[in-house]
């Protein structure tokens, strides 16, 4: 008996994250016991990182077409049309057990995963943006995990020379055991230029390229599709090793092999590596492949075929090539200095063969291993919803002026200076828009259209109500983009979840892709790529519901971009939207007022469209200085965002007639923006927003060094300024 | 500015990544693309100007510069260098030209210990050069930086011999022109962004003119370098 032919024990399948049933079914569908290299190969493709098998029925009903979808789910990333035969193409990918465990490598490879989604169809990298979530700023891990990210995430993007531009950064106590570091990058192609993975013709070489195969990463795709437990530590060899200097001569090597007509076909070796990437490239196209490990490039002696398939190793592509372009393919790769090689064929036997040694290591049907992977109707339990509470039931601060003070300079809306300022963010010379704003605007290069970016979740709203949860993130992913004159084109999705065999979670799962999907179709903002993460908890313990969007929007001309910064003393500051002073899961009620109970702000599609809209046509029109969206933390802190981004004060006044002064300041309502505009353009605004029937009051003006509120609490800019800047770097001192 | 005919060349290492940048400054300031030369070659391209861009040349794996800096092509950029043809060393480029002996001093570890992304302004030491033409003495200028090794040390006798000869070109300051302090991003000896060999025809600087040479950017006062060396060089 070889090595490879091993005994299929009941310990050996549980290692391998297959369920008895599970392992039952592949017996029955394969009419055999498979041996050790078929069993890995299996546990690669049925986990749920790669199979989606708990999340695929809901994942269907979300809307994906739209006359700008060039191509939704199911490839790589998704591609939308940004005009002048001109696409963008983008993803958002989860990376949280790797960077738990080790946060620099494990984030590194987090973006240099996902820019390798982007230009494996062809498109060159333009922007990376990071949605980051970290437990309690006080936990032992935390400072830790938040310099190992942030050094991962710019020691990959700053050396690829991609410039990461925009994301978030979230502390919450629920994140204490699993952070969540979300990776979403953005590339331009020419339509013409697109590739996918669908292999075709017969008899056609499959070609490897990149870095060498090692022993890193075995069984990664498992490890995130599993909980942690205190042992945890202990899966540090299954992350991987990032190479960024690499992935930059992929990238480059790669575009210029896609300038030519050699590629029928290319699928980057990400989770899961060569297995994955091969398997899905002959089951979309319908064929069968043949694979010689022997002709491997190999960075270690003695690799077994088991270690092979299943190697997370970065930086590593798979082709098929028409065969008489292969030497040319050849000297691209050579001059580039990466290994290429020819390691298999195109068959029509619609089989998955490997070879090794001279003898046959597994030989299974494709489609077995792509389409019959189980798909669950996972049990849930809708989530019980949150009572409304009103605003007598979130106490009044106070201090006005020290409560603004604290929030201002607290974990949750203190600046990210200290994080972005570590990622290149300038690098390509097109940054329009830098970090900071409501969304960052790259120019597309050599033209002046600008792609504006966004990530957005409040988790929080997600846990009291998943629907309203899911219904937000995306709506102020909306507003984000329109406020700085971006067309709201497509998202992608990060769902990051506790343990989907657990009703109650499933249950979230479920009201987050309801809300997501409603706001989707109501915005026109399909889906078009995206990425589940289950399986977050720690010792039992799930994070918060956590789908992270990112969206993509196109400004025209980038001459009528607007950013948050109050620009001209004496322009009028008016409000966009109506407010009602909804405290339930406001940040006021949770950070200062300690109520954590409630129903977060309800979501009305319709106006958040009517708003975006009137928003946009006011800056494409020229007749606003300035936009922000209300969101964390209500109005005050939108006003003193944009005071602190300008440089210059603002006064403003409330009627507190039919609702309380800190319900006004802090509630969170949704559809809101504040904009300004200069004196002699006010008229002109208030008669657009009269004839499209949108609410919009005046609020204030522009002017001095303070935030002056109903003209009684007045608080210096450069004391909010200095409790902004100084948090962040405060915690992370040396 | 139209066509002048001042044929730049930019080098291209495995891991440069600002290349394209400088080369769409210097087409801006020019009017003509400048050539590029892929690190490989072994000969120079007739050139009135070398620029040694941004990046990291092969990952900066080892120290910043000191594999690029034994690429086949620099033996003909160091030639040339010393037979009169001007230099520009940006970020990365100027850890080469350290690492080449073509200019003095080392660039090491931020005294921050983290890579350092932002603009800053820096106080114009040395206007009398073809690359400094266009500003005024003690200008402050808004630059921004992007390096986790660009702490200039030099020992104190090469550091004499600097400031003796003028060959300061630019130094970290706030926006007041007040040299040093927290305006010094990386730590810096004598606050030092940038020098010049004793010519003057050789300059390394860590801050990225080529960010800020576009009011679409954000601001332009990095064009001024590429007018000077189009106007200088035409």
């Amino acid at each position: 008996m070889s090595a490879n032919n091993v005994e299929m024990t009941a310990e050996l399948i549980a290692a391998h994250g297959l369920s008895e049933d599970e392992f039952a079914q592949i017996v029955r569908l394969i009419n055999r016991q498979p041996n050790l290299t078929e069993l890995g190969i299996f546990s690669a493709m049925w986990n749920e990182h790669c199979s989606y098998k708990s999340s695929r029925v809901w994942l269907r009903t979300l809307p994906t077409d739209g006359p700008q979808v060039v191509c939704g789910p199911g490839e790589n990333a998704g591609i939308v049309d940004i005009g002048d035969g001109q696409v963008a193409v983008f993803k958002m990918e989860s990376h949280n057990h790797p960077s738990f465990i080790e946060p620099y490598q494990g984030a590194a490879t987090g973006v240099g995963g996902i820019m390798r989604d982007i230009f494996t169809m062809g498109a060159r990298p333009v922007a990376n943006l990071n949605a980051l979530r970290f437990g309690d700023p006080a936990h032992p891990k935390t400072r830790h995990l938040v310099s190992g990210v942030v050094a991962g995430i710019g020691g990959y993007g700053n050396c690829i020379g991609v410039p990461t531009v925009g994301g978030e950064v979230n502390f919450d106590a629920g994140y204490n055991g699993n952070i969540l570091v979300n990776a979403m990058c953005v590339g331009v192609a020419d339509a013409d230029k697109v590739f996918y993975s669908a292999a075709s013709g017969i008899g056609n070489p499959v070609v490897y390229v990149g870095s060498k195969t090692g022993r890193d990463g075995i069984h990664g795709a498992s490890m995130a599709s599993a909980e942690f437990d205190d042992k945890s530590e202990e899966k540090r060899p299954t992350v991987q090793v990032g190479d960024p200097f690499t992935e930059k001569l992929l990238l480059e090597a790669c575009l210029e092999l896609m300038a030519g007509d050699a590629v029928i076909a290319i699928q980057d070796m990400g989770a899961a590596g060569l297995t994955c990437s091969a398997v899905e490239m002959a089951s979309k196209g319908g064929l069968g492949l043949l694979l010689d490990l022997d002709k491997v490039p190999c960075r270690e002696t003695g690799m077994s075929a088991y270690e092979m398939m299943l190697s997370e190793s970065q930086e590593r592509m798979l082709m098929v090539l028409h065969p008489d372009r292969t030497e040319a393919a050849r000297e691209i790769f050579d001059r580039w200095e990466l290994d290429f090689a020819i390691i298999g064929e195109t068959t029509d036997t619609r089989r998955f063969v490997i070879q090794h040694g001279g003898a046959i290591v597994a030989d299974l049907p494709v489609d077995v291993l792509a389409e019959d992977a189980p798909v669950y109707q996972r049990p849930w339990t809708p989530t019980p919803a949150a009572p409304a509470i009103g605003s007598d039931a979130v106490a009044a601060p106070d201090d006005l002026a020290a409560t603004i003070v604290k929030l201002v300079g607290g974990p949750h809306l203190c600046s990210r200076r200290w994080v972005w300022e570590q990622y290149d963010h300038m690098v390509m010379g097109d940054t329009v828009q830098r970090p900071g704003g409501d969304a960052a605007v790259v120019r597309v290069h050599g033209t002046r259209k600008g792609l504006a970016a966004t990530t957005d979740v409040t988790p929080r709203y997600c846990l009291a109500d998943p629907k309203e949860g899911g219904k937000q993130a995306i709506a102020e992913a909306y507003r984000n983009l329109s406020a700085v004159g971006a067309k709201p084109l497509a998202t992608t999705d990060c769902l990051n979840f506790g343990n989907p065999e657990k009703p109650e979670t499933m249950g979230q799962f479920v009201g987050c892709i309801e809300g997501i999907g409603e706001a989707c179709r109501a915005l026109d903002m399909p889906i078009v790529s995206g990425n589940v993460s289950l399986y977050n908890e720690t010792n039992g313990v799930a994070i918060p519901p956590t789908p992270a969007i990112g969206a993509i929007g196109l400004i025209d001309d980038i001459a009528q971009m607007t950013t948050i910064g109050l620009r001209d003393d004496g322009d009028l500051l008016f409000i966009i939207g109506e407010t009602r002073g909804h405290l339930g899961q406001s940040l006021y009620a949770r950070e200062i007022a300690n109520v954590t109970e409630g129903a977060p702000p309800p979501v009305d599609l319709a106006t958040e469209k009517r708003h975006g809209e009137f928003v946009r046509a006011q800056i494409t029109a020229g007749q606003v200085n300035a936009v922000h969206d209300i969101s964390d933390g209500g109005l005050i802190i939108a006003g003193i965002e944009m005071a602190m981004a300008g440089g210059i004060g603002c006064a403003i006044a409330l009627d507190t007639t039919h609702c309380a002064l800190h319900a006004l300041l802090f509630g969170e309502d949704q559809g809101r923006y504040l904009v300004t505009a200069a004196a002699d353009k006010a008229a002109g605004l208030r008669a657009a927003a009269t004839d499209a029937g949108i609410p919009l009051q005046q609020l204030g003006k522009v002017g001095g060094s303070d935030i002056v509120i109903d003209g009684i609490t007045a608080i210096p800019l450069a004391e909010l300024t200095q409790a902004h800047e100084d948090w962040l770097p405060e915690l992370m001192r040396l | 500015m139209g066509h002048c005919g001042v044929k730049a060349s930019v080098i291209v290492f495995p891991g440069s990544n600002c290349d394209r940048d400088v080369a769409v400054s210097l087409a801006a300031a020019s009017g003509t693309a400048p050539q590029m030369v892929w690190h490989a070659e072994t000969e120079l391209p007739k050139s009135d100007l070398i620029v040694l861009p941004g990046g990291f040349s092969f990952g900066d794996y080892l120290r910043a510069g000191a594999m690029g800096a034994r690429s086949p092509i620099m033996r003909a950029v160091i030639a040339a260098a010393r037979a009169g043809t001007p230099v520009l060393g940006i970020c990365n480029g100027f850890q080469l030209l350290t690492e080449t002996g073509l200019l003095p001093g080392a660039l090491m570890r931020n005294a921050g210990l983290t890579f350092v992304c932002r603009d800053v302004f820096l106080r114009v030491t040395q206007p009398d050069s073809l690359f400094t033409s266009r500003y005024a003495q003690d200008q402050v200028i808004r630059i921004p930086v992007a390096h986790h090794d660009g702490n200039y040390f030099a020992d104190p006798e090469t550091l004499a011999r600097l400031e003796g000869e003028g060959s300061v070109a630019f130094r970290y300051c706030d926006r007041t022109g007040v040299v040093g302090g927290s305006a010094n991003p990386n730590g810096s000896i004598n606050d030092i962004a940038g020098i010049f060999d004793p010519a003057r025809k050789v300059l390394g600087l860590m801050p990225h003119p080529e960010r800020l040479a576009d009011p679409a950017l954000g601001g332009t006062d990095g064009q001024a370098m590429f007018n000077s060396l189009v106007e200088c060089l035409s």
